[in-house]
Formats: C-alpha cells, structure tokens, sequence
C-alpha cells in the first residue's frame, strides 16, 4: 500500500549520496513503515525508534542493495527485523516460547460458526470495531502478526513477504493461513455480539 | 431452526488446508469446483470461508485509514539530518 508519487527513485543517485533523492526515499515510505512498526509493537515511541532506525541503517547500507528485491521490500524486510528484536529484548520469554509452539503445518480447526458478514456496514466503522481489529493483531505470536501484516496489510505479495522475512514462500503461506483463521474467529466472537436477536 | 452439528470430516479438513490457496486464487479449476461444491453442502464451511474473506476485507480497508503525525516525520528527517529539505505535505 505505498503511494510512489512522480518519477521513480534513482538508485544511483541514492547510492551517491544524494539527499534529495533520499528526502524522497524517506517521504515515500515513512508511513507504511511506521505503520507496520506501530502495529507490530503497537507502541508510538518504539514505532518511532523502529521508524528512525529503519531508514538510517537504508542510509548507511544503500551501497550494499543489490537490488535483486525492490527498495521497498528491503526496506520493510529492515524494519520488520528491527521490530522482532525489539520484541525480543523487551520479551525474551515470549519469542522462545512461540518458538516451542506447534509446528508451521498445523492448522487450528475453526471454533466459531456465527454469519456476521450480514452486520450493517456502519457496524464495520465504529472506533469501538477498530480497536477490535488492532487487539486481534496484538494477540498473534509474532511471526505470524509479521506474516499477516506485510500481505494483508501493507499488500506484498506471497513471493515479496517471503524474499522480507527469508522465508520460503509455503511457510508464508500457512503462517498467513494460520493467522488469518486466528483473526476470524477472534472478530468473529467480537461480531456475533452484535447480531441482534430475531424478534 | 437448530445448527447442524459440524464435524470435522476429511472434506472439511481437506477444504481448510486449501483455503489459503481458494481465498488467494491459487488454486486448479477443478480443486476450486471441489471447494464450491463442499461449501455449498456445508453451512460451517461456508461461513469459515465467508467471513474469513470479510476479515481479510476488513484489514485491507483499516490499512487505509493509517496517518502518521506530522511531528513523527518531523523528527525522522531531523535524525536523519535532512531537515533542510522538510517540505510541508499538503
């Protein structure tokens, strides 16, 4: 979901140093970075330190893009690291945890069997409902949380996610699987809620 | 009118390891006939896969809602040291 505006970026100008062209870097992609970070984290200061590191080490390493993915999945691919190791030093005990979970192939059965896509729109809109969605985030172990929000979020493709997070693209795609059902049955507790009884 | 009680059969199993590949469209003309038809005989199944596509609608919409303060960009172009080239956004 970036918006590359006017011409494209010069990468021989960016590895020449040019500030311009990396006043332009930073313009374009700040808010899907931030973005991410912030919904990684879901903390503003530690988005902003993963935002702020995130673009000097481009700045510092842009000599070192080979370009064999795009600017802005090796973007994302430094702050996603970034955010998992700040993860990991403030909670430790969560990564190792996750790790020691159920393996990648298992899928949870679904629980919840509850039609909410009839809600009204306006249902969908409320701050209340959107807060919802950023709490079912919250709740994902974080290598999944970095799956479901490079592809459904911020929309790279199965083969971008994957050249991002070095994994293979199968493990992309069942981490996301995964944290998608995970996602549907938390919203769909949050909804059936909401579905008025027939008088 | 009661549910019908969902158990889990091989086809349901079978349909849920697919369903990444359905929802992305990845998936044979034929392996995608053989979904349509289960969800068509399986009320669980459908509502799993309808509101997992509404759920994956839902995040696609809230991407768009994201705006970053002015101030965070400030401070951003400030540690880079690219402040003199801060342009106002309109």
């Amino acid at each position: 979901m970036i918006n590359q505006a006017e011409s494209p970026l010069s990468l021989e100008a960016l590895r020449a140093g040019d500030r311009t062209e990396f006043a332009r870097l930073v313009d374009i992609y700040y808010t899907p970075i931030y973005r991410l970070a912030l919904k990684m984290l879901a903390n503003e200061q530690d988005a902003e330190d993963v935002l702020q590191t995130t673009f000097l080490k481009a700045i510092q390493n842009i000599h070192e893009f080979e370009g064999r993915s795009s600017l802005s999945t090796w973007l994302y691919r430094i702050a996603a690291n970034e955010a998992l190791m700040l993860l990991r030093r403030k909670r430790p005990q969560v990564s190792i945890d996750q790790e020691a979970e159920e393996p990648d192939d298992s899928l949870p059965m679904p629980e919840q069997f509850t039609d909410w896509c009839c809600l009204p729109e306006q249902e969908f809109a409320t701050l209340e409902a959107k807060k919802q969605l950023d709490q079912a985030i919250q709740k994902l172990p974080e290598k999944l949380r970095v799956v479901f929000l490079l592809r459904d979020i911020e929309g790279l493709s199965i083969k971008e996610t994957s050249e991002a997070l070095n994994l293979t693209e199968t493990a992309v795609k069942t981490r996301l699987l995964r944290a998608r059902l995970a996602l549907r049955e938390q919203l769909s507790i949050y909804f059936s809620e909401r579905i008025l009884p027939e008088p | 009118m009661s549910k019908p009680k969902h158990t889990h059969d091989i086809s349901c199993k079978q349909l849920l390891a697919s369903i990444g590949d359905y929802i992305e469209g990845d998936i044979s003309p034929e392996v995608c006939q053989e979904i349509e038809r289960h969800i068509a005989g399986c009320e669980h199944c459908r509502v799993v896969v309808d509101t997992l596509n509404k759920t994956i609608t839902l995040y696609h919409a809230s991407a768009q809602d994201s705006e970053v303060p002015a101030t965070v960009r400030g401070r951003l172009f400030q540690v880079l040291k690219l402040d003199d080239l801060l342009e106002k956004k309109s």
